[in-house]
């Protein structure tokens, strides 16, 4: 720095070195107080403390019924709840998961088997599936068919035909290499609540 | 328009002109302004466009006026727009069918620059000028047809959010940062209706460059070959102003049978249906003048090479309209009017029929036979752009092109009016 800055540094174009240091170490500064001032105008449309705050539900599972599927809003999501019943388990187990679109065994899903707790948001473009409520269609593999553009999602929320690429979401989650439940943010915080959150 | 002719005399005119060239310039561009003799009622609908760009601005700035752009409110406030305030009920019609005859003048507008070769040197600018206008109007319509905040409104909002969590890795994050939040709602609504005003005036920036491009070389005509003197010409005024006024006055007529007779004949009824996060309508379809890039975009059910199927779709859809901006050098016959080209012209109507396809497939249920027809449509959508426009220019003989405009069109002996003639003509 000392040596571009100097006067007779660098041989026959001293002077111009100089200010070509002047002008490179200015236009930098000066680009950097751009980007700062960019900043808080991009960041001001990111999610706002408010709306990052209401991002906890507790639910209380007592009342759901086995086979009783119920929906609760979550950061202004549906998360489906479902009671599964033994067949359903099993369905979900016994599926030869290297045929799979976006294979991943039930265990990786659930944190309790009888227990599916999924973001209820179609992966393809964000429709909400059907099957929640009784008599809705659930699509050939018991689980879930979203009406829009016809993805259809098995007895653990995993796609099994149509448009979407990957398997309902788990809370919390939004890179499919971490779609565990282990990481999945949700915990049972008795036999019968969970905090989602 | 008096005062505008040379030699106004009138002495406070010529004070602003001496400093501010502005009327010198409306006495140019809209009055001596050479115009091409030939140009047939395909050239009206750019000016039909600028007005409709205007009506749009003026019932949008009212509607503002009573308009609450928050998720609780907004579709309510919408209701009492329709139900008691004094005649915005009208401004609303107007503004929701204006969207969708701006749309279709522009389209045909579209299609009359293809047909002519409008796009081709020295134009090239002219034309990229034009695509940016449409793609800022889609924007614009997008974010307009959210604000009620109906059904149609929410789930357009998310589905077409979403189209960019098929960017890889990064596109979940982007989706978030659009919302404002986790999902649609009121941060997304604001900011939407905040663009939604900024975008029509940038429209508008845009315009005046496509005019300042416009008369650098002066608009195509229907025998595509540059005017030779004064004898292809006529002024603007009164020439075409009064032809653009008859085609305004025959336009308002068919806008008036929507706005009075056929108001929600183009819109969903389910957009009448308040907002629900936690429920999807069973059929989610676009306006109609989405429908087309809506085809492509289910078109593609199958990954393509290691892009997945629904970031292809995506890609194809927005290239749908990118491709126009390279139509200049992808058309290689040196020939612009279609009239010269005995292939071109009847692959125009082919290209014509493709895009009526694609729209009626991105109407129906992606389902059997559809999605069959929305495939073969959306191949030959880029095959018509990037191989027969550049085959078709080497391969097709045109036929001789006419000496000059006024050779064309005029008869022998008949008189040939002249810009110079005109204002005397016309007084």
């Amino acid at each position: 720095m000392a040596d571009l800055a100097h006067p007779d540094g660098g041989g026959a174009h001293a002077g111009e070195s100089r200010r070509d240091f002047l002008i490179l170490t200015a236009t930098a500064v000066g680009a950097v107080g751009v980007a700062a001032t960019i900043w808080p105008f991009i960041d001001s449309l990111n999610p706002a403390r408010d709306t990052l705050a209401l991002s906890m539900t507790e639910v209380d599972l007592a009342p759901i019924e086995v086979g009783q599927r119920l929906t609760v809003a979550w950061r202004g999501k549906p998360v489906f709840i479902a009671h599964r019943t033994p067949e359903e388990i099993k369905a979900a187990e016994e599926v030869d998961v290297s045929q799979l679109r976006d294979p991943q065994k039930d265990s990786d899903r659930v944190k309790k088997p009888e227990w599916l707790v999924i973001v209820g948001v179609c992966t393809h473009l964000g429709c909400i599936p059907l099957g929640q409520g009784t008599g809705e269609d659930r699509g050939s593999y018991g689980g879930w068919f979203c009406p829009c553009h016809g993805s259809v999602y098995d007895t653990s929320g995993r796609i099994r035909q149509g448009p979407a690429p990957l398997n309902l979401w788990l809370p919390g989650q939004s890179n499919p290499g971490v779609n565990e439940a282990s990481q999945a943010v949700y915990k049972f915080t008795s036999d019968t609540t969970i905090t989602i959150g | 328009m008096a005062d505008a002719r040379p030699g106004a005399t009138n002495g406070i005119i010529r004070w602003i002109d001496y400093r501010l060239p502005f009327m010198a310039s409306v006495r140019y561009h809209y009055y001596e302004y050479p115009t091409p003799r030939n140009l047939s009622y395909w050239w009206n609908f750019g000016s039909l466009a600028g007005i409709m760009l205007v009506v749009m601005i003026v019932t949008g700035v009212f509607l503002a006026m009573q308009y609450t752009p928050s998720a609780d409110l907004a579709f309510d406030s919408v209701e009492r727009i329709m139900r008691d305030v004094n005649f915005v009920w009208l401004m609303r019609y107007a503004h929701m069918n204006g969207a969708s005859m701006f749309f279709a003048i522009v389209y045909i507008h579209l299609f009359r620059g293809l047909y002519y070769g409008s796009y081709k040197s020295p134009r090239e600018l002219l034309w990229m000028l034009g695509v940016i206008i449409l793609l800022l109007m889609i924007m614009t319509a997008f974010m307009g047809y959210v604000l009620p905040w109906g059904q149609m409104s929410y789930w357009a909002a998310t589905v077409i959010t979403n189209l960019f969590s098929a960017i890889p890795l990064i596109g979940p994050g982007i989706v978030t940062f659009l919302w404002g939040g986790f999902t649609v709602g009121d941060p997304t609504l604001h900011r939407f209706y905040a663009l939604h005003y900024l975008l029509p005036f940038i429209i508008v920036g845009v315009v005046f460059l496509h005019l300042v491009a416009l008369h650098r070389h002066g608009s195509n005509n229907p025998l595509g070959i540059d005017k030779k003197g004064p004898q292809d010409t006529l002024p603007f005024h009164p020439y075409f102003t009064i032809k653009d006024l008859f085609g305004l006055a025959v336009f308002l007529l068919v806008y008036s049978f929507f706005i009075f007779y056929a108001p929600n004949a183009l819109g969903e009824p389910d957009n009448y249906v308040p907002a629900n996060p936690m429920q999807t309508p069973n059929h989610i379809v676009p306006e109609w003048y989405l429908l087309p890039y809506y085809a492509i975009l289910r078109s593609i059910t199958f990954p393509i090479l290691f892009i997945s199927a629904k970031l292809a779709g995506v890609i194809l859809a927005f290239s749908a309209i990118f491709i126009l901006f390279f139509l200049p050098w992808l058309d290689t016959s040196p020939v612009r009017s279609a009239r010269f080209r005995p292939i071109y012209k009847w692959l125009f109507w082919l290209l014509v029929v493709d895009v009526l396809a694609l729209g009626w497939v991105g109407s129906q249920p992606p389902q059997g036979i559809v999605v069959t027809v929305g495939q073969i449509a959306t191949a030959y959508y880029f095959v018509h752009m990037l191989v027969l426009f550049p085959l078709i220019g080497k391969l097709e003989r045109p036929l001789p092109l006419p000496r000059s405009i006024a050779d064309a069109v005029l008869r022998p002996g008949e008189a040939r009016l002249g810009r110079a003639e005109a204002p005397a003509a016309k007084s």
